[in-house]
C-alpha cells in the first residue's frame, strides 16, 4: 500500500499544527463559530445532535493492520471502544471533545492517517473497489489512480470553496462496478485502450448523485488517455466551481448543473477549458505512475495449487455455520490458493457498520496472521481481508465467530446500509438503525435469508439519503409525518454497472408496520420469481410492482 | 491588539491601512498601503498623487480624468468576473483588487488563477473584502500577492497562517510544477 514519503508526512503534520492553531483561535474567541465551521469541516469535525463527530479519511477504503490498531486505540482514548465506518469507507468517532481533536489527529498522523476534507464542500475522499488488487475482474488497480487523485485533491488552493461537496469514485474492472461509480459527483471507470498498442484508459461519468434529486451520472468524456486524469478533473472542477448554482444550497451539486446545462453542453464546456490545460505541468509522468504503482504491487503471494474445488466443497459442510459463511461471505482471489474474505459488521440486533476496539484489533492480528496484514473497508460498511490463503478458511472462520464478525449475510438483505440517522443525526426525520436491527431480528432463519439470494436493502433517516436508498434493491426512506416515524417503501435500485434509481412502492407506512412490509415484499418475490436463479432485482424489474402491491396494500390497481 | 514590532506610521490620511504583502523575495510582510479603493460615484480623493482602485465599468468611462490625476489607477474586479471578458481589460495594471463577498463562495480562486496563468497578469493582484487569515495561503498559492484583511482581523495572525506549509501537492501561480515533478 501507498507509504509518505517526506513530503506527505510534512503535509499531515503541519495540518496538526494549523488545526491546533485554529482551535485554539477558535476557543480564544478570536475566530467566531461562522468562520471557524468550514475549517472544522474540512478537517472532518461534525457538530451532531448531542455532540461532536469526527469522520477520518480512510482513502479508497485501505488500511495496514498497524493503521487499524491505532484506529481501535484511538476509538478507546477519545470514544467509547467503538468506531462507525462508513458508506464512503471512512471511520467516524463520536464523542470527541474539541480541544482533544487536534492530539487526536497527530495520533493518526503517526500512522499516516489524516481527517483532511472528509468534509465540507471540497473534494471528499476518493473511494474505490473494495476488491481492488485481488479481483479476478480488474482490468487495472484503482488505487494508484485513486492515491494520485487524492494527492491532487488533497488541500487543492482553487477547489476548497466550492458551491457543495464533491464525491470521485474509482473503478477498474470495466464489468462488476463495485464502487457505485454512477452515484458519484465524477466516476472514473479504467477502460481498455482503443488499439492493441494503446494502454488503459478512463471512460469519465459526471452529474451522478443522490440526496433530493437522485441522478445517475453521464459520460463526460468516452476515452481520456490516463496521462491526462488530473488536467480532466481539474477542468471538471473549474467548470463546476465558475458555475456551478451558490443560490440555494440544494441545488449546488454539479448533478444541478450537468441537468440544466444538459451533458453535451456540460461536457463542451469542460472540453473547451482542458484544452487550456492538457498540455501543461499536471500530465501525469511515467515516473510518477511507477512510483505510485510500486506501492500497490502485489505481496510475496505463495505458489499454490488451486484452491476453487476446496471452497465449493467448505461451503458444502456439514458444519452449517462454516458453510454458510463461505457461502457468503468468501470470494474468489485472483491467484490460485487464495480467498477473500468479507467480513460482515452487519450481525443481527448491531447498528450496521459499527465495530469495537476488540474487533478491529482482532481484524488486524488475523490480517497480519493469515494474510498481508492489509484490510479493505467496504462502501456496504463491511471490512475485507483480501489475501487469505483458503486453507485457512475454517481457523478463520472460528477467530473471527468468537467475536461475533463471522455473520453469513454478505450481500444478503440484512447486509444493511443504514445511515445514523435519528439516534444521532440532527438532520434526520426517522431513525434508521432500529428499523435495520428489526429486519435483520426479523429474517432469522438464515436458510431462508441465503434462499433469498443477493438483495441490497438501504436505509437513510431522510432524504438527504446518507443511507443510498434510491439504490437499494430495497429502499427505505424515514420521514416525519406530523412528528411521527414513517418510512417510505422503495424497489429497483441498483449503484451498479446496471444502476437504477428506485420507485416508491406505495403509501409510507408507521415504525410498527414497515419490517412486516420488508417481510411481505420478500415473500412476493420468493413466491413468483422464476427459480433461485432470478434474482430479486431481475424479478422487479420483470415484474414490475403490482405483485408486490397487491400483497402489500391488498388493492390491485385494475381489479 | 497591536504589535509593537510592526510599523505604525502616522496616518497620512483617512484611507491609509495595513496590509499584508509578498515582498520581491517571496516573503509576506506587513506594510502601509495608500491605494484608495472608490465605490462608483465616489469622488476622486483631494490628494491627487494618492493612488486609487476603481471599477472596471468606472475606469472606462472616466479613463481621461483618470489618466489625469497625479496618483496611478488600478482595478478591482468582483468575485465573479468573468475572467474570458475583463483580462485584456486590466493586463496593463499595476494592481488588480478582486472582491470576495463571502468567504465562502470559492469563484474568486479560478479567477485569480486563470489571469495569471491563462492572461499572464503580472502585477499586483489583491483580494478584499471577507478575506480571513485561515484562507490566505489558498489565495497566495491562486496568484495573490496581498490582502487586505476583514475588519478586525488580526495582520499578524495572517502571516502565520500564510507560513503554515511547506509543502503543497500542485503546482502554483509562480512554479505550476505539481509535487510529482519536484519530488527529489
Amino acid at each position: 500500500m501507498y507509504r509518505y514519503d517526506h513530503y506527505d508526512q510534512v503535509l499531515v503534520d503541519q495540518r496538526v499544527a494549523q488545526f491546533r492553531d485554529q482551535i485554539s483561535r477558535r476557543l480564544s474567541g478570536e475566530i467566531t463559530e461562522d468562520e471557524f465551521k468550514p475549517l472544522r469541516l474540512q478537517n472532518g469535525l461534525y457538530m451532531q445532535l448531542h455532540a461532536y463527530m469526527l469522520r477520518v479519511a480512510i482513502p479508497y477504503g485501505l488500511l495496514s493492520s498497524d493503521q487499524l490498531r491505532k484506529l481501535a486505540e484511538v476509538s478507546r482514548t477519545y470514544d467509547r471502544g467503538y468506531g462507525h465506518f462508513s458508506t464512503r469507507q471512512n471511520i467516524q468517532y463520536n464523542w470527541p471533545r474539541l480541544q482533544d481533536v487536534p492530539d487526536l489527529l497527530a495520533e493518526l498522523a503517526s500512522v499516516q492517517m489524516h481527517a483532511i476534507q472528509t468534509s465540507g464542500n471540497c473534494i471528499r475522499n476518493t473511494t474505490s473497489d473494495h476488491l481492488a488488487g485481488v479481483a479476478r475482474d480488474e482490468l487495472v488497480d484503482p488505487r494508484v489512480y485513486c492515491e494520485i487523485i487524492r494527492q491532487w485533491s488533497t488541500l487543492h488552493p482553487e477547489f476548497a470553496f466550492l458551491p457543495r461537496k464533491f464525491k470521485i469514485a474509482v473503478t477498474g474492472a470495466p464489468t462488476a462496478d463495485r464502487a457505485a461509480v454512477r452515484v458519484h459527483d465524477i466516476g472514473v471507470r479504467a477502460v481498455p485502450g482503443r488499439t492493441a498498442d494503446e494502454p488503459h484508459g478512463f471512460q469519465v461519468l459526471v452529474g451522478g448523485g443522490l440526496g433530493r434529486t437522485p441522478r445517475i451520472a453521464e459520460v463526460c468524456r468516452e476515452f481520456l488517455p490516463r496521462e491526462h486524469l488530473l488536467s480532466y478533473l481539474e477542468a471538471i472542477l473549474r467548470v463546476y466551481n465558475r458555475y456551478g448554482r451558490r443560490d440555494n444550497k440544494f441545488k449546488a451539486r454539479i448533478k444541478i448543473l450537468v441537468g440544466a446545462l444538459g451533458i453535451e453542453a456540460f461536457s463542451e464546456q469542460v472540453e473547451a477549458e482542458w484544452a487550456q490545460i492538457r498540455d501543461g505541468a499536471m500530465q501525469l509522468t511515467p515516473e510518477e505512475f511507477d512510483r505510485v504503482a510500486a506501492d500497490f504491487s502485489d505481496p510475496d503471494y505463495a505458489a499454490l495449487e488451486p484452491s476453487d474445488l476446496f471452497v465449493q466443497s467448505l461451503a458444502l459442510s456439514k458444519d452449517r455455520a462454516l458453510g454458510r459463511f463461505v457461502a457468503s461471505n468468501v470470494l474468489p482471489h485472483k491467484r490460485p490458493g487464495y480467498s477473500i474474505v468479507m467480513i460482515s459488521l452487519k450481525a443481527k440486533g448491531k447498528p450496521p457498520g459499527d465495530a469495537t476496539a476488540e474487533q478491529m484489533e482482532l481484524v488486524a492480528e488475523l490480517a497480519d496472521t493469515y494474510g498481508f496484514g492489509r484490510i479493505v473497508v467496504a462502501h456496504e460498511q463491511n471490512l475485507v481481508l483480501p489475501d487469505i490463503e483458503s486453507r485457512h478458511l475454517p481457523e478463520l472462520h472460528a477467530r473471527l465467530s468468537a467475536l461475533d464478525l463471522a455473520e453469513p449475510n454478505i450481500g444478503k438483505v440484512t447486509d444493511i446500509i443504514a445511515c445514523p440517522g435519528l439516534d444521532y443525526c440532527n438532520l434526520a426525520n426517522a431513525r434508521s438503525i432500529p428499523i435495520a436491527t428489526r429486519i435483520s431480528e426479523r429474517i432469522e432463519d438464515l436458510d431462508y435469508l441465503h434462499d433469498l439470494g443477493d438483495i441490497s436493502l438501504n436505509i437513510s433517516g431522510c432524504i438527504n439519503a446518507c443511507g443510498h436508498h434510491h439504490v437499494g434493491n430495497i429502499g427505505i426512506l424515514g420521514i416525519d409525518k406530523q412528528g411521527e416515524e414513517f418510512y417510505q417503501l422503495m424497489l429497483g435500485g441498483s449503484p451498479s454497472d446496471d444502476a437504477s434509481i428506485g420507485k416508491i412502492l406505495g403509501p409510507a407506512l408507521p415504525s410498527a408496520e414497515i419490517v412486516d412490509a420488508v417481510a411481505n415484499v420478500l415473500q412476493t418475490y420468493v413466491n413468483n420469481r422464476e427459480s433461485a436463479d432470478e434474482r430479486f432485482l431481475d424479478y422487479v424489474r420483470r415484474a414490475g410492482f403490482e405483485p408486490f402491491k397487491e400483497q402489500l396494500y391488498g388493492q390491485p390497481e385494475h381489479a | 491588539m497591536a504589535n509593537p514590532s510592526t510599523p505604525e506610521a502616522p496616518e497620512l490620511h483617512p484611507g491609509a491601512r495595513r496590509i499584508i504583502r509578498v515582498g520581491a523575495a517571496g516573503k509576506p510582510e506587513i506594510v502601509i498601503d495608500h491605494w484608495q479603493r472608490l465605490v462608483d460615484g465616489d469622488p476622486f480623493p483631494s490628494l491627487n498623487a494618492l493612488p486609487v482602485l476603481v471599477s472596471l465599468e468606472r475606469a472606462e468611462q472616466e479613463r481621461p480624468a483618470l489618466e489625469h490625476r497625479l496618483g496611478t489607477w488600478g482595478i478591482w474586479l468582483a468575485g465573479d468576473a468573468d475572467p474570458e471578458q475583463v483580462a485584456a481589460r486590466v493586463l496593463d495594471r499595476a494592481l488588480v483588487a478582486i472582491a470576495v463577498t463571502k468567504f465562502t463562495d470559492g469563484r474568486h480562486y479560478s479567477l485569480a488563477r486563470l489571469l495569471r496563468e491563462r492572461y499572464g497578469f503580472r502585477g499586483e493582484l489583491r483580494a478584499f473584502g471577507d478575506v480571513l487569515p485561515d484562507q490566505l495561503s489558498y489565495m497566495r498559492r491562486c496568484g495573490y500577492t496581498s490582502f487586505e484583511l476583514a475588519r478586525g482581523k488580526s495582520l499578524e495572525t495572517g502571516l502565520r497562517c500564510l507560513d503554515a506549509f511547506s509543502v503543497s501537492y500542485q503546482g502554483n501561480t509562480e512554479d505550476p510544477r505539481p509535487l510529482y515533478r519536484r519530488r527529489g
